[in-house]
């Protein structure tokens, strides 16, 4: 018990937010009366935020780096304007539409990363200009009107679900499959991390609460895949969260491209110094971002079927908020995927959650800033405490 | 008494660590100039800081009489209000407001918060013509040279009615014309009354102006010299500053001098901000095999600019010169180039420039040379350890393990981190930048050794240092700068700490 809360104690902040999603999720399962944890609530909270998480992938290398990008919102509705400009009036094929739009999503990462890379004029005003033009350019080419529907293909990225190759009435097989598929890998390589920590004589968790640690990621996962699996099954978008996920994971934690970043947010100079090209790496960065924000964009576009000039307002401040309750540094240098990961479902959890119980927007928005401060502050005094 | 203005009596300034102060007396007397003279860290700007109250009273031990008062100042605001203004080497004005704006700064002419605009320039007027400043008082202090700008810091302390002004080495970022006019306004205002304390390093002009001088050397006063009762030449200055024993111990070294791997010709860098000046003039040197050369010369004498600028173009524009290492050519335009050249640059500033606080010890040393820790592009944990272990045994890094972060490190183990992650860079030429400042005694005898087993390994070294008996004691051959040229080279055996220190004042 003792080590459990020492434990605890030093891990405060990697798993203190982890906790609060759990305990906002616990609170509003009893709010709502257990619609919370609905098979097709779940299904929709995960649509619901798939394209604030795809987004948090890319802002989190942006704070990382130091930085910040306010244009992500308008950039996901200036691409989804140009999808549906493609498709709908020039007739374009929706798979070269999707490549033609990761590609414009680059262009405007690109556009932006010159400026504030090589030209050093700060992201905040590159990015609140970009906010500006894209949303005028959105306007511009969807003549103030909204374009659709789309064709079903472009629409499954975000409502079709992966088939089922067992066909078993009512339940989802291949659904769980996964489920206990992507527990077993997980397993697996947390114990040979761990083993390898061993040998090096790290000190690691006991073994007691490392089991105990993945038997609940194991209910958790398999809890719910389980409840895909009795609705409709996993959504597609999830499958692209989850590869995007764990590809962004990786890379930034076990790549030297991901050492650079963090490096070059935790002291530009000392980095530079070092032989990093920090301006490049900049300007890469914020092409990631631009590419990540045109897939949202596609999303949301295929989500509404439509897309409409006011798409993706305020997607921005969510995105952010995502990434600092995730425990992100605003200075640089600090800050995980996962973290920005929990904080993006935080959000989406409570955005859910209140509009079940019918909070009014007004009460939802200061309610999300309340808790934003709140984690930010909690951060602080940790710090300030150890 | 009534001719002392200001007596400093027994001050002792201690640091964690370090003693920066230790009983130094100090006596002004009124209408005088007295200059104050030592070596980089001898305490002058400690001492100073003392008396206008940045080290507020209570942090430091001894007396301070102004005016036969005793004062305990506690803020800078407070010794200015007796009439005791410090100039700072860095001048504290704001570049975006005006000459006026920057004179009433703080002592603003004003009546409930509302500023009298035309009686704060009529008196900017009066006061910038008593420092002989023929400018508007409504230019802005980016307009205006640096010359000029420290005509304004002068004039901003005659409108607190100053009655001691301490300048800390007004002249080092001064040309010639304007040194002069500098110096002649001191002895205008000491016609007025005004005391003044003056720091310099340039000699010659100490004792043109100077009334008597206090020589202070490791933090203790070693003597004041009264101008007008003893003849005063810089020969008899500098062996005040310097005479002292060799405290330090340098370990011995297996000298095996090799064949000429580094050279530097003709290089030429100026200043980015100000592109007309030369921040490095017409620089040749050359490091051999298993030799480590110094660079001695004050601060300002564009030692790290000279460095910096060849470690990668970091540091200037307009870079001119050829770098050559085994007599060919090589590109150190980028520094990802100058590193794959095989050269290291240890900066001098380690918390700003060589480290990343935030991060292990163990990201820090494998920063400079990913590609060695990695397959494809992916980190081998296993191989960052081992390599990040290795470095901890071979320089003795005290840590409680390598994933500590290097913010909670000493300073000498943060050098050791910065040298580690140099080192596994595999360099062949090394630059180090004051590698022993602000460490211990301790650590200083370690990072010497590590030095000169580089040297034994045949890598050539080029040792940067403000402290004299470092540059002795760690080189073979020494090259002294100032204002960005080479002026002198001696070998370390025919040199000695005056004959180095007269090369750089009497030049």
């Amino acid at each position: 018990m003792k080590t459990l809360l020492a434990l605890l104690r030093n891990n405060l902040r990697e798993y203190g937010m982890l906790i609060a999603l759990v305990v906002i999720m616990v609170f509003f399962q009893f709010a709502t009366n257990g619609i919370l944890l609905r098979p097709v609530n779940i299904t929709n909270l995960v649509l619901q935020n798939s394209y604030v998480i795809v987004m948090a992938l890319g802002m989190l290398l942006i704070i990382v780096s130091g930085w910040i990008d306010l244009s992500v919102g308008s950039v996901a509705a200036f691409v989804g304007a140009v999808a549906a400009v493609l498709m709908v009036k020039l007739g374009v094929h929706w798979s070269l539409t999707m490549l033609i739009c990761l590609l414009v999503g680059a262009l405007i990462g690109a556009w932006q990363g010159f400026w504030v890379a090589y030209v050093k004029i700060p992201a905040f005003i590159v990015t609140l200009a970009g906010m500006l033009i894209f949303r005028g350019l959105t306007l511009l080419i969807l003549q103030g009107e909204a374009v659709g529907p789309f064709p079903v293909p472009f629409q499954r990225l975000s409502t079709g679900f992966i088939p089922d190759v067992f066909n078993i009435e009512g339940f989802h097989l291949t659904t769980m499959l996964i489920g206990i598929f992507v527990v077993i890998v997980w397993v697996f390589f947390d114990y040979r991390a761990r083993k390898n920590q061993q040998n090096y004589g790290f000190e690691v968790v006991p073994m007691y609460l490392f089991i105990a640690k993945h038997i609940l990621i194991a209910v958790a996962v398999l809890g719910l895949s389980y409840l895909m699996a009795s609705y409709k099954g996993l959504p597609n978008v999830l499958i692209v969260m989850a590869v995007l996920i764990t590809l962004f994971a990786f890379i930034s934690s076990q790549t030297v491209l991901g050492r650079r970043i963090y490096a070059m947010g935790g002291n530009e100079k000392a980095a530079r110094l070092s032989g990093v090209n920090t301006s490049k790496l900049l300007f890469m960065t914020f092409v990631n971002m631009g590419v990540l924000a045109a897939l949202a964009g596609m999303i949301v576009a295929a989500r509404l079927n439509t897309a409409t000039p006011k798409a993706g307002t305020g997607f921005e401040l969510d995105v952010i908020a995502a990434c600092f309750i995730g425990g992100a540094s605003a200075s640089g240098g600090i800050g995980t995927v996962i973290g920005a990961v929990v904080g993006a479902f935080v959000i989406g959890v409570m955005n859910n959650g209140m509009s079940i119980l019918g909070i009014g927007i007004d009460w939802q928005q200061a309610i999300k800033g309340f808790v934003l401060l709140m984690a930010v502050f909690f951060d602080v005094y940790n710090k300030n405490k150890g | 008494m009534s001719d002392v203005i200001l007596e400093m009596r027994n001050i002792t300034k201690t640091f964690p660590g370090v003693k920066a102060l230790d009983n130094v007396s100090f006596r002004v007397r009124r209408g005088e100039i007295h200059a104050l003279v030592g070596e980089n860290g001898a305490g002058k700007s400690t001492l100073m800081k003392v008396l206008s109250g940045v080290y507020p009273y209570g942090t430091y031990e001894g007396q301070i009489f102004f005016e036969g008062r005793e004062c305990r100042f506690h803020n800078i605001s407070e010794s200015e209000k007796v009439g005791l203004v410090i100039i700072h080497q860095e001048l504290a004005l704001v570049p975006f407001l005006s000459i006026a704006e920057n004179l009433f700064l703080g002592n603003e002419r004003a009546q409930n918060g509302i500023i009298h605009w035309n009686e704060a320039i009529a008196q900017a007027k009066e006061l910038l013509a008593r420092v002989g400043l023929h400018e508007s008082p409504q230019t802005l202090i980016t307009d205006i040279g640096v010359g000029k700008q420290q005509l304004v810091e002068i004039a901003k302390a005659l409108a607190k009615r100053v009655k001691l002004l301490i300048l800390d080495e007004p002249t080092a970022s001064l040309n010639e014309s304007d040194s002069d006019k500098l110096l002649s306004l001191l002895l205008q205002l000491k016609a007025q009354g005004i005391s003044s304390i003056l720091i310099s390093h340039k000699l010659n002009e100490v004792s043109k102006v100077a009334d008597s001088i206090t020589i202070l050397r490791d933090g203790t006063t070693i003597e004041t010299i009264d101008c007008h009762t003893e003849h005063v030449d810089e020969d008899r200055i500098i062996r005040g500053m310097v005479g002292r024993d060799l405290t330090h111990r340098f370990p011995p070294r297996d000298v095996k001098i090799g064949d000429v791997i580094f050279e530097v010709r003709d290089w030429n860098v100026y200043h980015p901000l100000h592109e007309d000046r030369k921040v490095s003039n017409n620089v040749n040197l050359y490091v051999r095999q298993g030799e480590v050369v110094g660079i001695a010369g004050l601060m300002g004498a564009g030692r790290t600019e000279l460095a910096m600028s060849l470690f990668g173009h970091s540091y200037g524009v307009r870079i001119s010169g050829k770098v050559l290492k085994y007599g060919k050519e090589i590109d150190v335009s980028t520094i990802d180039k100058a590193i794959q050249n095989g050269i290291a640059y240890v900066t001098e500033d380690r918390k700003s420039y060589g480290l990343v606080l935030i991060k292990p010890i163990k990201d820090n040393i494998t920063l400079t040379n990913l590609s060695a820790v990695s397959v494809g592009g992916v980190l081998n944990e296993p191989r960052e350890v081992r390599t990040a272990m290795g470095y901890r045994e071979r320089l003795n890094i005290k840590c409680s393990s390598i994933m500590q972060e290097v913010l909670n490190l000493s300073g000498g183990n943060q050098q050791k981190v910065v040298l580690s992650k140099w080192l596994f860079a595999e360099p062949e030429i090394l630059i180090l930048d004051e590698p022993t400042r602000g460490i211990d005694v301790g650590a200083k005898y370690e990072i010497y050794t590590i030095i000169n087993h580089l040297a034994e390994e045949g890598k050539a070294v080029i040792l940067i240092s403000s402290e004299l008996p470092e540059i002795l004691g760690m080189c073979d051959r020494i090259y002294i700068m100032r204002d960005g040229k080479i002026i002198g080279e001696m070998l370390a055996r025919d040199a000695s700490q005056e004959s180095i220190m007269k090369c750089i004042m009497t030049q």
